[in-house]
């Protein structure tokens, strides 16, 4: 058992003649993703690196069942690809880009709320579900199939602690960066509630950082609706206000946003909050007795 | 990206919003000249990308021509000092100078996303003059709020419902009602990430216009706005940061002496926090991109190295995208280039992590190698006291 995605996603990728989506269709496929073929519009017919090309994502979805497109497509353009996927019946959309205007996003998620589709990212590392299937850009080796659930809103510190609970033997369920812009698909919150629901999942950890008040949210409802056992830990705990720290939403406003009230927040339900980064994998494995 | 009182002014004007008259000047003689044309009082106000100018002395009345040109002179060249600038301050190379109005009410407007929402919110409040963060902790109920739909933006009757709440009656209501659509065409159509009116007035003649104006734009859209772009002014960044932009890396000086250059925001933020909990202080953010090539890497070691505060560096990668050998061709090519003489602690992690390791083993680098995140930082702070690690 697992979130989002397993062995039965089909993955189409736009943006796939790029440099990027070239590179990680083939990591993907390494890995044992089923990696239908890609989208680049003005392409379609021709083959790239050995993927079948597509003009549109309807094609892929008409011809080889594709049930999850994962978009490299550059950040103008980047927003209108989340939209037609989305249209073409998509049930789960992975947005990698990083650098799509905020404005675009508002639009776009106005458009997603009348679809069927779920929006992982932008601006993400993507989904993996060890053993199964890797939808993004993490690197596969250091995941190990098992029942922690992590979620988080950045990329490398995703693989920070990944590679502190396989050093310590703990597999994870599945793991899935939400993105680090202000405007996002998925929140803490809606994988909370699938991990929540998941039998494949025994406990969760989560990485939030400063900006925003995602964590907060999550915060609330771990208080009254999960079950398992959370980790936390917040990153941005010496950042300094006013300033964008990388992320776009990752900044300090108004007094507002700070680590401090976020790490507060999860401890008051009952989240066992990880103070040092190094801590993180020997939190989890005290948590759940590993 | 921030941008100055008087360009902003210069877009709402653009947009029909109605703002004082003035213009900007580089020296006391054009300032004379501006206060002579507009006739009359006027106002000279010190052009820095910070608040609280008026309380650091860098807005002056003046009740002619010839005072104008001396209020221009003392505040042209001035090291400003507010609680938004460094403590050294920023120099003043800039003055807007505007017809001085005798001013009835001061109000509150300003736009920028709601991100619990995910649409933009228009903030109105009679409390005008205030830090709108004082005014919210004090007293929230003062603070009028309508959100924009995510598609088809704020609406008249939305903008009349502020305008009424802003206690405008008459033909200050019209002027506000309309003032209120306009800004919000401006934030939109420019893609800002603020635009703050405040205060916003009502005169003694019954006028509604922009007293003051703070416009800020969406980074990641100025590839649209390449008009916006130019208006950027590096002067008003720290040169460290303005040359780290050029190579398109994450930068942000901080006050510390432990350099540390990450891979990844998150993990970036994460290592000031190990490096401060190990009994140091970050001197930097920077995140090299998970793409980093290693241009990008030496680049990033340049900028780092030439901050004089820096006492030690950490290096700490967790490779996915980012190879760690193409990190090690980088960091071996910088300090053969540089001569570095600085301490280095390194912990990577990830793909070609043996590869990158005995790469920079064989380059006979004074390198620091540490097992982990809480090793490394632990290690990189001693280095940085002048201890042994």
């Amino acid at each position: 058992m697992a979130i989002l995605v397993d062995k039965s996603t089909r993955v189409v990728v736009q943006g796939i003649t790029g440099k990027e989506g070239a590179f990680h269709a083939a990591r993907c496929k390494e890995y044992g993703t089923q990696v239908v073929g890609g989208v680049t519009p003005g392409k379609g017919g021709t083959t790239h690196e050995g993927f079948v090309v597509w003009n549109t994502v309807a094609e892929a979805v008409a011809k080889e069942g594709a049930n999850c497109a994962l978009i490299f497509v550059p950040p103008p353009a980047a927003a209108d690809a989340i939209m037609e996927a989305a249209a073409a019946g998509v049930p789960l959309v992975v947005c990698i880009t990083e650098g799509i205007p905020v404005a675009d996003m508002v639009r776009t998620k106005h458009f997603l709320a009348s679809t069927k589709s779920r929006l992982i990212g932008p601006n993400c590392p993507g989904v993996i579900t060890p053993g199964q299937a890797k939808v993004g850009i993490m690197p596969g080796h250091i995941h190990k199939p098992g029942d922690v659930g992590v979620l988080s809103r950045s990329g490398t510190l995703t693989y920070e602690v990944v590679g502190q609970l396989t050093k310590r033997g703990i597999g994870q369920s599945t793991c899935v960066g939400i993105g680090g812009d202000p405007v996002n698909g998925t929140s803490f919150v809606d994988v909370l509630r699938l991990f929540n629901e998941d039998a494949g999942t025994g406990a969760i950890m989560m990485i939030g950082e400063i900006g925003g008040t995602a964590e907060e949210e999550a915060a609330a409802y771990i208080k009254t609706s999960v079950k398992k056992p959370v980790i936390g830990f917040i990153c941005g705990q010496t950042a300094p206000p006013g300033r964008r720290m990388g992320h776009a939403g990752a900044i300090i406003a108004g007094g507002r946003g700070t680590a401090a009230e976020k790490m507060k927040a999860l401890q008051e339900a009952g989240v066992t909050v990880v103070k040092s980064p190094a801590e993180m994998g020997a939190t989890v494995a005290k948590v759940i007795g590993a | 990206m921030k941008i100055h009182e008087y360009q902003a002014k210069a877009l709402l004007r653009e947009f029909g919003v109605a703002v004082p008259k003035g213009d900007v000047a580089d020296t006391p003689a054009q300032a004379r000249a501006i206060a002579q044309r507009l006739s009359g009082k006027v106002v000279v106000k010190a052009q820095v990308h910070a608040g609280g100018r008026g309380k650091a002395g860098g807005i002056k009345l003046a009740d002619d021509p010839a005072a104008a040109e001396q209020a221009a002179g003392q505040i042209l060249g001035m090291m400003l000092k507010t609680p938004q600038t460094p403590p050294e301050g920023i120099k003043v190379r800039k003055v807007l100078v505007e017809e001085a109005s005798a001013i009835d009410r001061e109000l509150y407007l300003s736009i920028t996303l709601d991100r619990a929402r995910a649409t933009h919110v228009v903030m109105a409040s009679q409390a005008g003059g205030m830090e709108i963060e004082e005014v919210a902790a004090k007293t929230p109920d003062k603070i009028l709020r309508e959100w924009a739909h995510p598609a088809l933006g704020v609406q008249d009757f939305q903008a009349r419902r502020l305008a009424f709440g802003l206690g405008l009656a008459g033909e200050q209501f019209k002027q506000g009602a309309a003032l209120i659509r306009n800004l919000f065409a401006l934030y939109l159509a420019k893609d800002c990430s603020l635009v703050e009116i405040n205060p916003l007035v009502v005169t003694r003649d019954g006028r509604v216009f922009a007293l003051d104006a703070k416009l800020n734009f969406d980074d990641n859209a100025l590839y649209r706005h390449k008009e916006i772009a130019e208006l950027r002014d590096t002067n008003e960044e720290t040169p460290l940061d303005v040359e780290a932009s050029k190579y398109g890396l994450n930068y942000i000086k901080l006050d510390g002496d432990v350099g540390c250059m990450v891979n990844g925001a998150g993990l970036a933020m994460a290592t000031m926090d190990i490096i401060q909990q190990a009994g140091g202080e970050p001197a930097n953010f920077l995140d090299v991109g998970g793409g980093a090539s290693p241009e990008q890497v030496e680049n990033a070691f340049r900028i780092l190295s030439s901050d004089p505060s820096v006492k030690a560096i950490f290096i700490n990668v967790f490779g996915g995208i980012l190879r760690v050998d193409r990190l090690a061709e980088g960091v071996i090519g910088a300090v053969k280039k540089l001569g570095l003489k600085l301490p280095v602690v390194l912990r990577a992690e990830g793909t070609n992590v043996e590869q990158g390791k005995k790469m920079l083993a064989d380059s006979g680098l004074a390198l620091t190698m540490a097992d982990d995140m809480a090793d490394g930082a632990t290690k990189a702070v001693a280095l940085a006291k002048g201890q042994k690690p």
